[in-house]
């Protein structure tokens, strides 16, 4: 055991695990309060019809996003993430700014895709995030490409790439799955079983009772955890992604959680029961059993933690009022950027200046 | 200098390129130990490596996924369809991720996939097809179709070199059919440029891949009696080389456009309505098109050649277009 993690006889602090210390728990509860208050800013801009297109929501999820991508090396050209619509979470902890979120969601000139593209779909590899598409199972090939590069050149980064348990049900998933076991690539598979791929139950999506059964085809090493417990989701990706970097192959993290709201803002959810949406929300929230846990175990004072909250809540409010009058993109930068070459689009001649 | 095939031709680029940058490397069914299925890359995993000349899986959509994958990491991928009748395996990949991803994220996706296409070779429905039309639809693809030795090599070079994902069909009627004898020295043939393959006065044949040599075939034997035929060979159908295009029909007023995939949604439906808007006033007759028939290729030989455009409809429709 690291000297770090000795226990503290004297408070009787219980050792933090996973190789953890007490600052990055705060910056682990910083990420976690700053999605759910960028989700709720996100919300309220939808009311008032600045967010142009749909509004996915990650309440319940926000642990497992956050944990499994603040286990990765971040920086420069460092792993690479592939997040979906519920792991805004995982894209701030790789350093995504919520001015860009809520830029992206509101369609500005000056959001990171010039208003071509909605919400979470963006991205900086540089900084390690490669946005989604909407065509579900589709970033697992591409991240197996990424990661296979990563072995051509005998570079020790690693891949990470999240997939909704409906995604599972995809052949894109299957190929790409499988073309990375095969190339041992390093590459993590995080599936989130949250229970609803829009309206359909897991029971009409697969046979198997865990989404890890499925992983055992590809020859792969495989693990399901508590998605809402925000230090054994950290602890199983921080192992994956150790053993993905010293060549162990790819490896499968179920995280089993709860999608609380909706497929987006607009969906009633009529399909999932009531009783259900509340019984995690009081028993198993992520945010909630993570304070519960610094606090009991004197790891961080309440004080600290109301302290995260007001300056999450400020750093939201910032980049609301810096962004929130920005205007639309040009209608012709349209035209640009489909090719390197050639640069632009024909303008048609009925669209004449 | 020696003569060489259509299919060696294509193999010197790939090799060569291959040689000239560390960052291209290929990936496909059976290319590596196997040598590919027509042989393409026979011998290159003992030259390259393993590494560098991947066997995969059968799962066209991991290839092309794993392709835009290491192209937005600055690698070169070539991947190979074992027939390029399976490319619609991984039509989402490539028409979803691949062909939008510069335009909606800024991403560079320089891979080629490439594969075996065609028919009159009784390949039947699942070994013949010619799928250009399908991505010809999708902005962000690059599509080249070339009919000579010396274009196989040259386009194979360009499309490797180039910063988008380009879609390489190589005719497999054409691979050792076809001999050329090369110039020394580096070959490149530019994308989105035409090739006029045959001057002419009287009647334009536009046309790509096989049905190149059937339009030079029919323009023979329309020399003796009939009218005097330009074939001007595409080579690159996305983008279309307009200026080409239009040039030629200023030139004869006739066009005829000669294709071996089916008719309807085909590419000349395309080229027409751009010969209808640039070059209305010119024209002397309409614009006709010889292709396949509406149906998935059959195998049987009776069947194929009935489908399938030969050289006899080419000098049929040419001398009915001439007398127009």
């Amino acid at each position: 055991m690291p000297p770090h993690s000795v226990p503290d006889t004297r408070s009787e602090t219980p050792a933090i695990p996973a190789e953890l210390e007490r600052p990055q728990l705060l910056e682990v509860y910083r990420y976690l309060r700053l999605t759910r208050v960028l989700e709720e800013r996100l919300v309220a801009l939808y009311r008032q019809s600045k967010v142009i297109g749909g509004l996915f929501r990650s309440l319940g999820q926000e642990g497992e996003s956050v944990a499994s991508a603040y286990a990765l090396e971040r920086g420069r050209h460092r792993d690479i993430l592939s997040p979906l619509i519920r792991n805004l979470g995982s894209m701030l902890v790789m350093g995504a700014r919520p001015i860009e979120i809520l830029r992206q969601y509101m369609a500005k000139a000056e959001s990171p895709t010039g208003g071509r593209e909605l919400n979470v779909h963006f991205n900086d590899l540089e900084k390690g995030y490669l946005g989604q598409i909407s065509h579900l199972g589709d970033m697992v090939p591409v991240m197996a490409g990424i990661t296979l590069t990563f072995k051509m050149r005998g570079e020790p980064r690693i891949g990470l790439v999240y997939v909704g348990d409906g995604a599972t049900s995809t052949g894109s998933f299957h190929e790409g799955l499988n073309f990375a076991a095969v190339q041992r690539c390093p590459l993590v598979v995080v599936a989130e079983y949250n229970h609803w791929a829009y309206s359909t139950p897991p029971e009409k999506q697969f046979a198997v009772k865990d989404l890890a059964d499925k992983a055992k085809g590809y020859g792969i090493h495989a693990v399901t955890v508590d998605g809402n417990d925000v230090l054994a989701v950290y602890a199983a990706t921080r192992y994956a992604v150790e053993r993905a970097r010293r060549g162990k192959g790819v490896h499968f993290i179920e995280v089993k959680t709860y999608r609380r709201k909706g497929h987006a803002e607009h969906d009633d959810q009529s399909y999932q029961p009531k009783e259900e949406i509340e019984r995690w929300a009081i028993e198993n929230d992520p945010v909630d059993r993570y304070v519960k846990q610094l606090v009991a175990n004197g790891w961080a004072e309440e004080s600290e933690l109301a302290e995260i909250d007001r300056s999450a809540k400020d750093e939201i409010d910032q980049a609301t009022d810096a962004c929130i009058n920005e205007p639309l993109p040009q209608s012709e930068t349209a035209l640009p950027g489909v090719y390197a070459h050639p640069p632009a689009a024909e303008r048609l001649w009925f669209r004449g200046p | 200098m020696a003569e060489v095939t259509f299919l060696e031709a294509l193999r010197q680029g790939l090799s060569e390129e291959m040689e000239r940058d560390e960052r291209v490397f290929m990936l496909g069914e059976d290319i590596g130990a196997y040598g590919g299925a027509f042989k393409v890359t026979d011998g290159f995993q003992k030259k390259f490596g393993a590494a560098r000349v991947i066997d995969t899986p059968i799962s066209e959509a991991a290839i092309v996924g794993a392709a835009a994958g290491a192209a937005h990491m600055g690698m070169r991928p070539v991947a190979e369809m074992q027939f390029i009748d399976f490319i619609s395996c991984a039509y989402d990949m490539l028409t979803n991720y691949v062909a939008t991803a510069r335009y909606r994220a800024g991403l560079a996706t320089p891979i080629v996939v490439r594969g075996p296409c065609g028919g009159y070779v009784r390949g039947g429905p699942f070994h013949s097809q010619n799928p250009e039309a399908a991505f010809l639809h999708t902005p962000g693809l690059k599509i080249v179709y070339p009919a000579t030795a010396r274009d196989a090599k040259g386009l194979i070079k360009a499309s490797i070199r180039d910063d988008d994902p380009v879609i390489y069909l190589e005719h497999k009627w054409l691979y050792r059919r076809i001999k050329e004898t090369l110039p020394e020295g580096e070959i490149f043939t530019p994308i989105g440029q035409a090739r006029i393959a045959r001057e002419g006065k009287d009647l334009s044949i536009i046309t790509y891949g096989a049905t190149v040599w059937k339009a030079l075939e029919a323009a023979d034997q329309l020399a003796q009696d009939g009218p005097s035929v330009e074939v001007l060979d595409l080579r690159t159908l996305l983008p279309l080389d307009d200026e080409a295009i239009v040039t030629t029909v200023k030139k004869t007023g006739k066009v005829l456009i000669v294709h071996e995939d089916t008719r309807t949604g085909g590419l000349a439906g395309e080229i027409t309505a751009r010969i209808n808007e640039r070059a209305f006033e010119w024209l002397d007759g309409p614009i006709m098109r010889v292709t396949a028939h509406d149906v998935p290729l059959p195998y049987a030989p009776t069947l194929e050649d009935f489908v399938l455009p030969q050289t006899e409809d080419i000098v049929k429709a040419a001398r009915w277009l001439a007398a127009y």
